[in-house]
């Protein structure tokens, strides 16, 4: 029992004065609120050293046992100790990891590099996800097939040499049925945040605690 | 000796809680007294609408939880997303393969995640009652802590905690895309035949689920993040669109408690309809009332 209901109050406790603090301008409740919100920054931030330690007992254990794709995990580790590695090294001697560090180096023309061609990779796969979606179906799906195609001739130098209606076709489904169904979508949203807000603050759903 | 260790140590359980709101008040107790002259307004004037509207949803919810809890049965309609979890998992476990259940790429302190991480569970206790394996890659070491326990709990809620593995909770990278190409590696390397993407998404979205339909698995996806949906929608076999992710754990608990909520969202979306349709009769029939809308939205 003390496992469940020490952390829904806690909870209780947390949420009651983050609602508190949106509705009131009353010093005290902004101080709790802001030491709370302080206290989940440290958390945060404490909790990355779970992480690496995770890393290190799922990868290492693999390596030691030679189980399958164990050299892969080998660079992973090395990548991340290296990276570990030099950012101290850089505070330790420089003070800071800021413009014209080694850690900076690193992460300028390995990691950046490396982010940027895996988002361009979005280009192809946006082709492919297209090329299925747009296959005219059912009634749905050639009305989509057909409001798509307009959007993208209206949205392109195209669009407006070969007709002026098409940009303004193009502007009008943005700003009024995709508008509207977005808007739908939003206040549905809205109201599943609370319903989910209210379940947790309340300890009525509770998935990472005993007894649920 | 560990029965009463455990009873002593129950005769304690408020001490923590009480140390934590001691700790967290005294600060600002403080603070409060020096800064006793600023003058202004107790209440946020702007924030009126919010409360009446979170006023009218409590009340709503209350009812419903009054109501469950007599015994009346709520009615929830069946949502296809939602029953191909199952049939994905009963898949993973026919094949021998994993399941892949991705809780999206925020913190904790996101709503969808804590969503995300609600649908978890119970994927989880499917898991472990058909002797299949999950796998949870997550971007986030406080997620991967609380998905640790959410699976653990689940698998030992389903009679099967000797089936849970940890290692298959795993932390990637805090790197967005780091994180994508993990999640890529897995879907190439250990093939799993069911993807569960439930949570905050941005431009990998759509990265992760075409690479999950190139290796040929069942895709369930739930977000509220609404300009990854079309992708998912595109990409994937079943889509939960944002109302419906927040309603999937209820739907999969049938707990009547859980499932009051779902009713109490129900019930105030037709207030808001009402509310928006009177709104609209009245800004036409008498225009200098905009404002007053405005306010209220």
């Amino acid at each position: 029992m003390l496992q469940v209901r020490v952390p829904i109050l806690i909870t209780i406790f947390v949420g009651v004065f983050m609602i508190l603090k949106f509705f009131f301008h009353v010093p005290f409740i902004k101080g709790v609120a802001d030491e709370l919100e302080q206290w989940c920054l440290v958390a945060f931030a404490m909790a990355i050293v779970l992480g690496v330690a995770n890393i290190l007992r799922i990868n290492l254990r693999v390596v030691m046992k030679r189980r399958k794709d164990w050299p892969y995990k080998i660079v992973l580790v090395f990548s991340m100790l290296v990276m570990a590695g030099v950012g101290l090294f850089d505070l330790i001697t420089r003070g800071d990891v800021s413009v014209g560090s080694r850690f900076q180096y690193l992460f300028e023309y390995i990691l950046t590099p490396l982010s940027a061609t895996v988002f361009a990779l979005l280009a192809f796969y946006i082709s492919s996800a297209a090329f299925r979606a747009f296959r005219a179906r059912n009634i749905r799906a050639a009305l989509l097939l057909i409001s798509a195609s307009l959007v993208m001739i209206g949205r392109v130098p195209l669009g407006a040499a070969i007709s002026g209606t098409l940009p303004k076709l193009a502007d009008w489904i943005m700003a009024v049925p995709n508008t509207a169904g977005q808007r739908g979508l939003i206040i549905g949203a809205a109201m599943g945040v609370i319903a989910t807000g209210l379940r947790i603050i309340f300890g009525i759903e509770r998935p990472y605690l005993k007894g649920e | 000796m560990g029965s009463e260790r455990r009873k002593a140590l129950s005769r304690y359980r408020y001490f923590l809680p009480l140390i934590f709101v001691v700790f967290c008040i005294s600060r600002p107790l403080t603070i409060a007294g020096e800064t006793e002259t600023a003058k202004e307004a107790v209440f946020h004037r702007e924030h009126l609408n919010v409360l009446v509207a979170l006023i009218v949803f409590c009340a709503f919810f209350f009812y419903f939880l009054f109501r469950s809890r007599k015994g009346r049965a709520l009615y929830l309609r069946k949502i296809p997303g939602i029953r191909a979890i199952e049939e994905a998992v009963g898949r993973a476990t026919e094949m021998g393969k994993p399941v892949l259940f991705v809780p999206g790429i925020d913190d904790i302190d996101e709503i969808q995640t804590l969503a995300g991480i609600a649908i978890l569970s119970h994927v989880a206790r499917i898991v472990a009652r058909y002797d299949s394996s999950i796998i949870v890659p997550t971007r986030k070491s406080i997620v991967m802590t609380v998905c640790e326990e959410t699976v653990k709990e689940s698998f030992t809620a389903a009679g099967r905690p000797d089936a849970y593995r940890g290692d298959n909770i795993r932390y990637l990278s805090d790197d967005q895309f780091a994180y994508t190409v993990g999640v890529d590696g897995i879907m190439l390397r250990e093939k799993p035949v069911a993807n569960i993407y439930m949570g905050a998404f941005y431009a990998e979205s759509l990265i992760l689920s075409e690479t999950g339909f190139s290796s040929g698995a069942i895709q369930v996806a739930g977000t509220a993040s609404l300009s990854q949906l079309p992708f998912f929608i595109a990409a994937c076999d079943y889509t939960l669109i944002a109302e419906e992710f927040y309603a999937a754990s209820a739907y999969l608990s049938k707990d009547p408690k859980v499932l009051s909520s779902i009713k109490a969202s129900d019930y105030f979306k037709i207030v808001t309809i009402l509310v928006l349709v009177a709104g609209i009769i009245l800004v036409n029939v008498k225009p200098e009332w905009v404002e007053m809308f405005k306010f209220w939205f």
